[in-house]
């Protein structure tokens, strides 16, 4: 029996056979991999054959909360989709804000495992515990807001949603999974999976309560931890005033800014895109996700010239480098309206933008004929890009259906697939290693392709002094270190932001408040540490060799051309053997049985 | 008198406040046993936070049968008394605003009460949208807000940028 924070039950969705099953949480579970992420994975790892088509009805999809949703304690309130994911068959696991989450615990429900195919297009309806399969054959085809908005309408109006748009419904490798109509679980192809299975969404609405184990211990972690935030001039400063987009003028003064697909990295013009001109130039108000002390959200809207009138959430930072500065695009109001598109059609913002940066090196290269393209795609032409990634939306030529899967999938078609700028096939973010040593060590290891939200090395490399962004030393340490920590800090429910403030002992705090079991900073970081081998085992099976543990060659080959950090390339050999070492791993990116014996993980090994 | 202060402009929709205050008044996180309730329009993303105004003429304690609403001379505030509740729900009927709630079971009335002068909702609401302040501050508030905006608007005009 466990005392607070999980509502103890899992839905079991069958699509082939519209029939639902409650299961009990499993407590050991709870206690070795938390909730969300951890435990979301170990069912993927013990339900799903790491070797099977990720489109394919065999595979699952696990929607899934922590013990920390629907809380008080700050920024709770996360849902995590895992599956296998289809842009490169690695473990998935992707998470958003917005309210779905806390929702979907006063349903009952911790998490949602999604298996099978509908034969026909259907949302699912969970009305205070009771689950209805609803035709979605009027749904299919809309764009994500549009469903939003016609669920609630068909459902109850204060009912939160996760839907998918056109692009998830095409099957897009670059498709994500939408929630609330505008917050995005974005990345490694999630979307592509849901509509796969026929599923176009979910709509939840409960009355029930979350408990906590110890009311006034966790009263008390909740107004310390909340205090911590305030008081932390990124969380309370930064973030709050110019969203995540205050990072734009920070990194690119580190000239660490990929720009024009990462034929440079530094944007002289830069300002024209960054949080700042944005606030100023479109935001309406901030927007905070379930319990968020933060509010880094944008809501905005565009007041002049063409797309005038439009208004959405967001870009986030990442999205305005995609859609911006990777595209060598500077006008911020069509970086704008392409990151709306991209939320309308539910594409991934970074791996769409980056795609078209891809598109647009091939085609000034000449390696993609002029004849391919349905519009010059020049760098810099931001209606090439708005136009772009309507096409990848649509998916209505050839043009829109090679770039809906991908940079990877596009460069390798037109016999070039260096130009890609990922890792495991999936699109690098904005910061640029060759600046930023250890932000390519976590790209080349994260566990589900390039990401920096794995372990964010950026905190420490630029955000905090401490470690000098362009030295090799202590990279490896501080990778490991962090993506231990999100692994434990995603699977609680907690946005990765807090992590500004909030250190291991803090979560683990709030963690062992909530759910009354005993956990130090040390079990904290342990458990994100048997998350993290947990992942790669499932990865290792699935075929990934420590051979794709490694970055594009232009990052580890090709000087950068100008800015500050002119002259640098990424030497990821000096950190990766370290690396594996600090993890107990061997030489070829393979957990020892000794690590996994240590970590409770034989059962998987 | 205090009172709580709600400015829409400012709510960023995290709805921390719903939580707080039922975790306050029933140690279980539930908003539909929050006394404040936050409104999200998600068309245009809107946030509009509601709560009980406490009014000076309470309809909902002119309907109430039993005096189970009593609006407390002392205090200024309207009270609920619980145990003189018949649960007629007439009170909900009554309030303009909607802020006379029912829990999530559907059968008891919750009302907000300033959590006795120390508003469990205000303390997480990190953007200022719920406050609590004495009632003739608020005035005065509204009105230096004013002034200041005619204050930068004559500086300008000194500058000859805004004639």
């Amino acid at each position: 029996m466990i005392d607070g924070g999980y509502q103890g039950k899992i839905l079991r969705v069958n699509l082939t056979d519209h029939v639902v099953k409650e299961e009990a949480l499993r407590e050991d579970w709870a206690k070795r991999y938390i909730g969300g992420r951890g435990y979301g994975t170990r069912i993927i790892c013990d339900e799903v054959d790491p070797k099977v088509d990720p489109l394919a009805p065999e595979n699952k999809v696990v929607i899934a909360t922590g013990p920390l949703d629907g809380t008080t304690a700050p920024s709770s309130g996360r849902v995590m989709v895992i599956t296998k994911g289809p842009l490169n068959g690695t473990i998935a696991c992707s998470n958003a804000g917005g309210y779905f989450g806390p929702m979907l615990k006063r349903t009952g429900y911790d998490m949602i495992i999604l298996e099978g195919k509908s034969s026909e297009p259907v949302y699912l309806w969970i009305n205070k515990g009771k689950v209805e399969f609803r035709d979605a054959k009027h749904l299919w085809g809309k764009l994500v807001n549009e469903s939003d908005q016609l669920m609630r309408e068909e459902t109850h109006l204060e009912a939160e949603t996760m839907e998918i748009g056109p692009a998830g419904e095409k099957m897009s490798m670059i498709a994500n999974v939408m929630f609330n109509g505008h917050r995005a679980s974005g990345r490694t192809g999630v979307g592509a999976v849901v509509g796969s299975k026929n599923l176009k969404g979910i709509v939840v609405r409960g009355n029930l309560g979350v408990t906590v184990a110890d009311h006034d211990k966790f009263a008390e972690a909740v107004r310390a931890t909340r205090e911590i935030l305030a008081q932390n001039p990124v969380a309370s400063g930064g973030l709050p005033l110019y969203g995540t987009a205050v990072l734009v003028n920070i990194i690119n003064s580190t000239g660490s800014m990929p720009v024009r697909n990462a034929q440079d990295a530094y944007l002289p013009e830069a300002d024209k895109i960054s949080g700042e001109t944005l606030r100023t130039r479109n935001l309406v108000r901030n927007e905070g996700c379930s319990d968020c002390s933060i509010a880094c959200g944008r809501v905005t809207a565009i007041k002049e010239g063409k797309y005038k009138g439009e208004h959405g959430g967001g870009p986030e930072w990442e999205s305005i480098w995609s859609l911006g500065a990777m595209c060598g695009n500077s006008d911020l109001d069509a970086v704008t309206m392409a990151n709306y598109l991209c939320d309308r059609y539910g594409l991934d913002t970074i791996s769409a933008g980056s795609t078209v940066a891809c598109a647009m090196e091939l085609y000034e290269k000449g390696y993609m004929p002029a004849k391919d393209a349905p519009f010059p795609l020049r760098f810099g032409d931001a209606d090439a890009v708005v136009e772009s990634i309507r096409a990848m939306g649509e998916q209505k030529d050839e043009f829109g259906r090679l770039l809906a899967q991908g940079s990877y999938r596009l460069a390798e078609h037109y016999g070039h697939p260096e130009l890609s700028m990922s890792v495991k096939k999936q699109e690098f973010p904005a910061y640029d290693p060759r600046g930023i040593k250890g932000i390519g060590l976590e790209y080349a290891t994260s566990n589900r392709g390039a990401c920096h939200v794995r372990g964010y090395t950026i905190a420490a490399e630029i955000l905090s002094p401490g470690l000098d962004r362009l030295a090799y030393e202590g990279k490896a340490a501080v990778t490991k270190f962090l993506q231990d920590l999100t692994a434990a800090l995603d699977s609680t429910g907690t946005c990765l932001f807090t992590t500004f403030g909030l250190q291991a002992k803090d979560l683990a705090q709030l963690y062992s408040a909530a759910t009354g079991f005993d956990c130090d900073d040390k079990e904290f970081l342990k458990i994100g540490e048997r998350i993290w081998n947990m992942e790669k085992l499932f990865n290792l099976k699935s075929g990934l060799t420590g051979k794709d543990d490694t970055l594009p060659p232009r990052i580890l080959n090709e000087p950068i051309p100008s800015g500050p950090s002119k002259g640098e390339i990424e030497e990821l050999d000096k950190m990766l053997g370290e690396y594996y070492s600090l993890r107990g791993w061997g030489k070829d990116s393979v957990p020892t049985k000794d690590r996994l014996k240590d970590l409770g993980l034989e059962d998987l090994s | 008198m205090k009172v709580l202060v709600l400015e829409p402009a400012k709510c960023t929709g995290c709805r921390a406040c719903m939580d707080a205050c039922s975790f306050e008044k029933s140690g279980v996180f539930n908003p539909l046993d929050s006394r404040v309730n936050v409104i999200t329009f998600h068309e245009d993303l809107m946030f509009v936070p509601t709560v009980c105004s406490q009014c000076e003429t309470p309809y909902c304690a002119q309907v109430c049968p039993t005096a189970a609403l009593v609006r407390n001379t002392t205090t200024g505030l309207v009270d609920f008394l619980k145990e003189k509740c018949i649960g007629c729900k007439q009170c909900i009927v009554a309030c303009p605003w909607g802020s006379i709630r029912i829990n999530h079971l559907g059968k008891e009335i919750i009302k907000c009460d300033h959590c006795s002068g120390d508003p469990a909702c205000v303390k997480v609401c990190k953007a200022e949208a719920l406050t609590y302040v004495e009632v003739e501050d608020v005035v005065a508030s509204k009105q230096q807000g004013v002034a200041q905006t005619y204050r930068r608007i004559a500086a300008e005009m000194v500058k000859g940028v805004n004639p």
